[in-house]
């Protein structure tokens, strides 16, 4: 095992800004980073300004703000359930999105709503979950192991209801919901950074408050319970606040999937183990993930983009399968 | 001092109690035993300190205080529970382990209050387990693991220990280590409550057995007292005997074969 050292800090923090700079560099236009730090300074031409601070640099500002959210979600919701295969879209986040972006669309809602739609769909299948799992559950006590079940099923049906609406809509608007499905920070505004960036922060910020209280969780129920944490309280605010913040995400930039499953994964080869060095260490992996992985979907095949989830897949499955070899 | 007075626990309010009216004292200084064959309620009596179990009537006492009066950090902070199974899917330093046991202390944002640090390496020293403080948990062989979390139960600073079946997987060598450390733990003072079915060591090492049959006392008092063999042969539901260990001076229990 690997022990995290401050030079670790140093390098992630060095390498987030590199891909970051890179990000608002390269592109369809190449941009050379005195053409960037000129923009930034309002010493650049319409046209270069134009592309830095109103095309890339939101582009990129999103895409970390997606990477940290879906980084510490996954780092909480793994140590809550004590399952190194929990992520974030586990609880039906993705599914319940998906219904309301999906059905959005279909109802003609102005693109500026899908968000919002999107991300009540996801609450409505979080609350849902949690809700078949406190029925399910003896006397009210939330299984973990229910609560997960709850979750896939919630998100099954989600995906049913999805196949019925696109089933009988014009061709387009499948392409379109499709796409959504598939992640993308590109045509951004600084309005949809500011809110998720705030949005972002007060969850970073509450999973961070009570991250002693998730590290004891990790001993399991009984010893948790032990140490005087009130187990049910402390599971469902988990659960709740790491959902909440995927759906955010899902709001603002669609379905990127890997990233909150691979980017704990990754924090832990580092050494990382207390979960407020974990939610730190995986905001910055996972910063670095979604700007990179944006970063190659646009340069790959200039002019098309690839779409952003099966990028940041394609560079975390080779990384997990490393780690299985690991574990065996 | 842990007692229960009068504990029933019931499940299902129709169907018969799995605890009945337990009444027990763990006294300082003393290590005091709970045994009984599978099922019969020992380890709910942990679960219902614990307050995962709501209790039918009765109350349970943490130097005469009753649990249900104050708060779940307040608790952990005087009575530790070292429980029969633990989530080890991710592994930590060994010292932070230990550490984890100051969470009834720490504030909602300091996760270290001043003074953990001695706290720790002071609760590793008395398991034994200071050598170990640089390890991480998935290198740690059985019997580490099981001091190590006594060393984290410690770490809470209480006087009162629960320790639910420590030994189970563990080789003779390690149960010994484990049943002279519950020994010496008890000589400094605390009060040990120890769940096993090691009924050997126990009649060896414990100071007072309490013997549960079907959720109710059958039997309590020294080893000598309750380590009878007609009374073990009935609650056991097995042929065996009861003899006396001439090398250590104790009542020793030895199952027999059944005819068939």
């Amino acid at each position: 095992m690997i022990t995290h050292r401050t030079w670790h800090w140093w390098a992630g923090t060095l390498l987030f800004v590199a891909v970051c700079v890179l990000g608002v560099a390269l592109g369809t236009v190449r941009l050379s980073l005195a053409q960037v730090v000129g923009a930034l300074a309002n010493h650049a031409s319409p046209a270069v300004h134009a592309i830095v601070v109103t095309l890339r640099l939101p582009r990129v500002a999103l895409a970390a703000l997606v990477g940290m959210a879906l980084g510490t979600s996954g780092a909480t919701l793994q140590a809550t359930l004590r399952n190194p295969l929990a992520e974030p879209y586990l609880l039906g986040v993705s599914g319940g999105a998906a219904v309301g972006a999906v059905a959005a669309m279909m109802l003609g809602a102005s693109s500026a709503l899908w968000p919002l739609l999107a991300f009540t769909g996801a609450g409505v299948a979080v609350i849902l979950a949690i809700g078949v799992a406190r029925g399910a559950g003896r006397s009210g006590h939330t299984d973990v192991r229910v609560l997960l079940m709850a979750g896939v099923v919630v998100g099954a049906f989600a995906n049913a209801v999805i196949m019925i609406l696109l089933a009988n809509v014009p061709a387009n608007t499948v392409r379109g919901a499709l796409w959504w499905m598939m992640g993308s920070v590109a045509d951004t505004t600084w309005y949809t950074v500011v809110w998720l960036g705030v949005y972002v922060a007060a969850g970073i910020a509450y999973l961070a408050l009570y991250a002693p209280e998730i590290d004891v969780l990790t001993l399991g129920e009984e010893s948790a319970a032990g140490l005087g944490v009130d187990v049910r309280r402390a599971t469902r605010r988990a659960f709740l606040a790491s959902a909440l913040l995927a759906a955010a995400t899902v709001a603002a930039a669609g379905l990127i999937g890997f990233v909150g499953l691979v980017v704990p994964h990754m924090a832990r080869a580092f050494g990382l183990s207390r979960q407020r060095a974990m939610l730190a260490g995986c905001a910055i992996i996972g910063a670095i993930l979604v700007v990179a992985s944006d970063l190659l979907a646009r340069v790959v095949i200039p002019p098309s983009e690839l779409p952003l989830g099966a990028v940041t897949a394609v560079l975390g499955v080779p990384f997990f399968l490393i780690q299985l070899r690991r574990m065996r | 001092m842990i007692s229960y007075e009068n504990v029933t626990i019931a499940y299902d309010p129709d169907a018969a109690p799995v605890v009945n009216a337990v009444s027990l004292r763990a006294e300082r200084g003393a290590v005091t035993a709970i045994v009984g064959p599978n099922g019969s309620g020992k380890s709910t009596l942990v679960r219902a300190l614990l307050g995962r179990v709501p209790l039918a009537s009765g109350r349970i006492l943490i130097d005469n205080v009753d649990v249900t009066s104050i708060t779940r950090r307040d608790l952990a902070r005087r009575c530790a529970v070292v429980t029969q199974r633990e989530d080890t899917t991710f592994a930590r330093n060994v010292a932070e382990y230990i550490a984890l046991g100051r969470y009834p202390h720490s504030g909602s944002w300091s996760a270290a209050p001043a003074g953990d640090s001695e706290a720790v390496v002071s609760a590793a020293r008395r398991a034994g387990v200071e050598p170990l403080l640089g390890r991480v948990t998935d290198e740690l062989s059985g019997g580490e693991w099981q001091r190590v979390r006594v060393a984290r139960a410690l770490a809470q600073g209480g006087e009162a220990l629960v320790l639910d079946e420590p030994t189970s997987f563990l080789d003779v060598g390690h149960e010994m280590q484990i049943f002279q450390l519950a020994v010496s733990l008890a000589e400094s003072g605390a009060a040990i409550l120890l769940v096993s079915h090691q009924l050997n060591l126990v009649a060896r090492f414990a100071t007072s057995m309490i013997l549960l049959h079907k959720g109710s006392v059958v039997a309590t008092g020294t080893p000598d007292t309750v380590m009878r063999g007609e009374l073990l042969e009935r609650v056991y539901d097995w042929p065996l005997v009861v003899t006396r260990d001439p090398a250590v001076n104790a009542p020793m229990l030895v199952p027999l074969r059944r005819s068939t």
